[in-house]
């Protein structure tokens, strides 16, 4: 039986990028800075909050609320409405939910925004209620949290495939590069290799520069028709392929490969390119074994090549393979389910020409990847998206 | 190879004590199966009963086939460790007093991948045997251990938070003058017991054991279980130094309501059997439940020695089966007590025992030493509940398959099945 | 002036003197064993139900338990068998006029310790009434063992065939009884019988013969050694209990202190 292919993307448009400063510890709560972006996306491209018929979300301190309860602390009357509980896929899985909107008819203008609180207590609640699976399963066992689980990923794919500290720090260090041109990541300290090599550990083998830096902050852009776009006179990027996949590879032992492998060829097919036509990259970095899987399993080279993949390129804005240009969540900060945006808010910028002072030159063509929700011991969420110039700032 | 754990240093008495922490307690429903399996030292997962798929994390549909009929059932222990990592910061007080911790992936032979707990003397991506425990919050959880034993295995720190195991640990075996009384000192005392205290009531009554307890080697402490004050003295005394409380007081007494006649040996079963329990966790239990985490002699347990009859009503006994019941239901409330400090309850059921009062029934009966040597082996596992001889065993499986018929088995009488 | 008014006049003066012959009521006061088939004699015991605080802010009370026969009690005639017909045989109905009356004490010391086994005959009474007269009609007959200065397992004093501990025999029972109308007989140890007194025929013959004449009984006395052989006056009233076979009590003498 042959399977329909998807529909072409063709006039959804990604506009108004805009990222709150980050802060490591916030009074306020996860509805104060999705407003926040909100507010700020729509400022820049000057809407008014009247004029949003579609409203996503991602978050996870918003409790009790989801989106229908920001619905009225907003103020927001919308024909579309949106929850998109993803971890770090949610960007990309909220991106194909509001494209099919917008292309359908169903909503002219959709604000995705993603936000969370970070309370000097937060890391510990979100863990105690995560998932059931991981409170039946996973937390008894040394509550090591997401380190944990990733440090077993991490333990495995080295076992597997000879990966050493050394490869997961080159990635963590070019991020790092690329951060002290962003302003607005949480750390601004150079970090070498030698450094990386000599961290306190966290749950061998990942220590501490493996790890990111949970803070508060939210992210946000807005989905439209191309031509809505050009009536307004704004900047934005063309969505020309997208796929999401959860739960996949369920009979592996362990994960080393991701949902995106049994989509990307659909993926590069929509793009109408192959994968190192790409000019930028932004993975979910939640930890470097993760960006390495990416790679391997968006085609940038075989499983298992990871290492010499990224021995081989230049990861930095200015090198052969600019990645995480922002610096990632390893070197921006993770601010929550916001983590999960902050490489297609970043690669928005970069194909529009906003992205100043960590601008790859002439970028054109992007690809952002997510990933998340260890629900157990693996990452059941995965999304991918192309984003192209559309007209630039 | 572990290192045998040695006796533990004098307590520093200007160190403030450890205060008690746990792991995470909360767990879905259908993961309590496991802890339900553990409780009795068996290692169980669910297994679809319509395609034979085994279960993990347990879960409300079969992951395979979506049917809701996964049954609890004892799980082939073998498997391969994968990959593994050492937990060396935690959010959970609990494990950040105990870091470095070390878990990791096992994949069964069976098939479901497991996180687990892993046993000091395992090495990296090898062959492993899993085994089912109770953590520190009561609740069942998975262990990989060499698949050879290994010596001192259980003095490795991971299996003393998993056990109760009476080795340098300092016990309360509550009454002298119980027949079974020398039996329990004695495994007491080759368990490797620091101290034995025994419970001696009625000073001015001689009994024939005591020679045989001196000789074993305990301190003997007066204690009334019947007598508030006395119990509340005691604790005074020593309640600061009881690791491990053995409730062995009984009475017991033949017939039913109407055999009675009157209540008053009722109320002697119900005054040392229940109000005796009572008593005892009201002055020992709050300062046990202080020094749970007290290293290497903490307090660990409380156990009761309950007859089968708690479970269903023996009519031969059956004013004395109402107290046992009684005193089956206080344990439930004492471990809901005692469960925020992780002070572990362990019921040991038997059927009639091998002594006076049962002198009447016919065999099988358990013999004291029989009784003594499955006490100290549920302390070494960290059970919750153990059943002691086969009659227990039998009305053990008889009330799980159908509480009502064994009402009526038991009341019946008469011919069998 | 009147007897009673010389005697309240005396009691403050302390010419007279009132002497406690009673154990303190507490749970490790032993109590009489019997076979393990039959119900036992219930030990004291007390529950603390408020201590001044948030159980009863301005008080404190207990809840006491113990059988009718626990510590330093009294033997009505319904306690036994052969007094179930007795007229007026339980506490409550025993006249009052009874729990009041002479004393008369008969050292039996020395015997005692040199036999734990040892049992009062009509000889022993006969040598006392040599000494201090006929024992007058309606007396207490208190044998004086010094037993109560016995402490924990020697008091019972129980071995493999039971207790051993001194008491009257059949014989001077009966004497006492038929010969000199006794008001009841009173002792040192936890039973009007000796230790051994089981074993006789009928068992427990001292309470047998009392308490089927109607008499009554006196266990686990104290501080006999500072009652005079006669002329002291005792005061033993059981609590009035409903059909009562007995209750403990605070037994006093009324002593010449001149």
């Amino acid at each position: 039986m042959t399977r329909r292919a998807p529909a072409s993307y063709n006039g959804v448009v990604l506009t108004a990028p805009f990222s709150t400063p980050y802060q490591r510890y916030s009074i306020d709560t996860a509805h104060h800075w999705i407003a926040r972006a909100l507010k700020g996306s729509l400022d820049s491209v000057g809407l008014k909050k009247n004029q949003l018929d579609g409203f996503s979300v991602s978050s996870f301190t918003l409790f009790p609320d989801s989106a229908v309860g920001l619905t009225q602390h907003l103020g927001l009357s919308t024909r579309w409405l949106d929850h998109v509980p993803m971890g770090g896929a949610s960007a990309g899985v909220a991106l194909r939910r509001a494209a099919r909107a917008v292309q359908a008819g169903d909503a002219d203008i959709v604000a995705c925004v993603a936000g969370d609180t970070n309370h000097i207590d937060s890391f510990r609640q979100l863990l105690s209620s995560f998932s059931r699976f991981a409170m039946d399963a996973s937390y008894p066992y040394g509550y090591g949290g997401p380190n944990a689980n990733f440090a077993l990923l991490t333990d495995h794919y080295m076992n597997e495939f000879g990966a050493t500290r050394t490869d997961f720090g080159r990635i963590c260090v070019s991020q790092r590069d690329n951060a002290l041109k962003n302003p607005r990541a949480v750390m601004q300290k150079q970090l070498t290799l030698d450094q990386y090599l000599k961290a306190r550990l966290i749950a061998d083998p990942i220590a501490l520069f493996d790890c990111v830096m949970p803070c508060a902050g939210a992210e946000s852009f807005l989905v439209m028709h191309e031509d809505k776009a050009l009536q307004l006179g704004i900047p934005f990027a063309r969505l020309t392929a997208a796929i999401e996949r959860h739960n996949a590879h369920a009979d592996d032992p362990m994960q080393l490969r991701g949902g995106w492998t049994l989509d990307r060829d659909t993926l590069w097919e929509m793009a109408g390119c192959t994968p190192l036509d790409i000019d930028v990259m932004q993975t979910y970095d939640d930890y470097p074994v993760i960006v390495m899987m990416q790679f391997e399993d968006l085609g940038m080279c075989e499983k298992g090549e990871g290492p010499t993949f990224v021995r081989d390129h230049d990861l930095t804005i200015n090198g052969n393979f600019p990645h995480n240009t922002s610096g990632g969540q390893l070197s921006a900060g993770q601010a929550g389910a916001a983590g999960g945006f902050i490489g297609m808010v970043e690669a928005l910028r970069q194909v529009t020409g906003q992205a100043s002072g960590t601008q790859v030159k002439d970028a054109a063509r992007a690809l952002v990847t997510g990933f998340g929700m260890i629900n157990y011991d693996r990452g059941l969420c995965t999304s991918a998206t192309v984003l192209e110039t559309g007209v630039r700032a | 190879m572990t290192d045998p754990l040695l006796a533990p240093p004098k307590k520093n008495p200007q160190r403030r004590s450890t205060s008690p922490t746990r792991p995470p307690e909360m767990r879905s429903r259908a993961a309590l199966g496991l802890t339900a399996a553990a409780a009795e030292g068996r290692l169980a997962l669910q297994c679809c009963a319509e395609c034979a798929t085994w279960q993990y994390p347990p879960r409300d549909a079969c992951v395979a086939c979506l049917s809701n009929d996964l049954p609890w059932v004892d799980f082939p222990p073998q498997g391969q460790l994968l990959a593994e990592t050492t937990v060396q910061t935690s959010p959970r007080l609990y494990y950040r007093e105990r870091v470095p911790w070390r878990i990791g992936t096992v994949k069964t032979d069976v098939g479901p991948i497991i996180l687990v707990h892993i046993h000091p003397d395992v090495t990296p991506q090898s062959a492993i045997h899993l085994t089912a425990h109770l953590d520190r919050a009561g609740q069942g959880v998975l262990v990989a251990m060499p698949p050879q034993e290994t010596s001192n295995a259980m003095d490795a720190p991971l299996m003393r938070e998993l056990t109760a195991d009476p080795k340098h640990r300092r016990v309360l075996l509550t009454d002298a003058r119980a027949e079974n009384a020398p039996a329990m000192a004695k495994a007491l005392k080759d368990a490797g017991a620091a101290i034995i205290f025994i419970g001696e009531s009625e000073s001015w009554r001689p009994y024939t054991a005591r020679a045989a307890l001196q000789e074993i080697g305990v301190e003997f402490m007066p204690l009334d279980v019947t007598d508030t004050l006395s119990v509340q003295t005691l604790a005074g005394e020593i309640g600061g130094k009881t690791d491990i409380l053995i409730n062995n007081a009984q009475f017991v007494r033949p017939g039913g309501a109407l055999a009675r006649g009157d209540v008053g040996f009722a109320q002697n079963e119900m005054d040392v059997n229940y109000f005796g329990m009572m008593r005892l966790a009201q002055a020992f239990g709050p300062g046990m439940c202080k020094r749970t985490a007290d290293e290497a002699n903490s307090a660990v347990a409380w156990v009761n020695l309950l007859h089968i009859g708690a479970l269903a009503n023996t009519p031969e006994y059956g004013a004395f089966a109402a107290s046992q019941s009684a005193a089956h239901s206080l344990s439930q409330s004492l471990r809901s007590e005692f469960r925020t400090a992780g002070l572990r309850v362990m019921n040991v059921f038997s059927g009639p025992t091998e002594s006076d009062w049962f002198a009447s029934l016919p065999p099988p009966k358990v013999l004291p030493q029989s009784l003594a040597r499955d006490v100290i082996k549920g302390l070494q596992a960290g059970v919750e509940d153990v059943w002691s001889g086969d009659i227990a065993k039998d009305v053990r499986d008889r009330f799980r398959r159908d509480p009502k018929v064994l009402e009526r088995e038991l009341t019946f009488g008469g011919d069998g099945p | 002036m009147t007897t009673l008014t010389d005697l309240a006049a005396s009691l403050a003066s302390g010419t007279i003197r009132v002497v406690d012959l009673t154990h303190t009521l507490d749970p490790d006061f032993p109590v009489i064993i019997l076979p393990p088939e039959f119900g036992q004699c219930a030990r004291f015991r007390m529950e603390e139900i408020s201590a001044y605080d948030h159980r009863g802010p301005a008080w404190k009370w207990h809840n006491i338990s113990m059988s009718e026969h626990t510590g330093t009690h009294f033997d009505a005639p319904s306690h036994w068998v052969s007094g179930r017909d007795v007229p007026f045989g339980s506490v409550d109905a025993i006249s009052p006029e009874n729990f009041v009356g002479p004393v008369v004490v008969i050292d039996c010391v020395a015997q005692s310790n040199a036999n734990e086994d040892y049992e009062m005959v009509i000889d022993d009474i006969t040598a006392w009434e040599k000494q201090h007269g006929t024992i007058p009609n309606g007396s207490w007959i208190m044998m004086r063992t010094d037993w109560s200065k016995r402490q924990g397992a020697a008091y019972l004093n129980m071995r493999e065939d039971g207790p051993h501990s001194p008491g009257p025999a059949p014989e001077a029972i009966k004497f006492l009884i038929d010969e000199r109308d006794i008001l009841g007989f009173g002792t040192e140890t936890v039973g009007t019988d000796s230790g051994q007194g089981s074993h006789a025929v009928p068992p427990y013959p001292a309470h047998y013969y009392l308490h089927g004449a109607g008499k009554f009984g006196l266990q686990c006395l104290s501080g006999l050694d500072q009652l005079p052989a006669t002329g002291a006056i005792l005061i033993a009233a059981p609590l009035k209990i409903k059909d009562g076979t007995g209750s403990p009590l605070r037994v006093l003498a009324m002593v010449d202190n001149t």
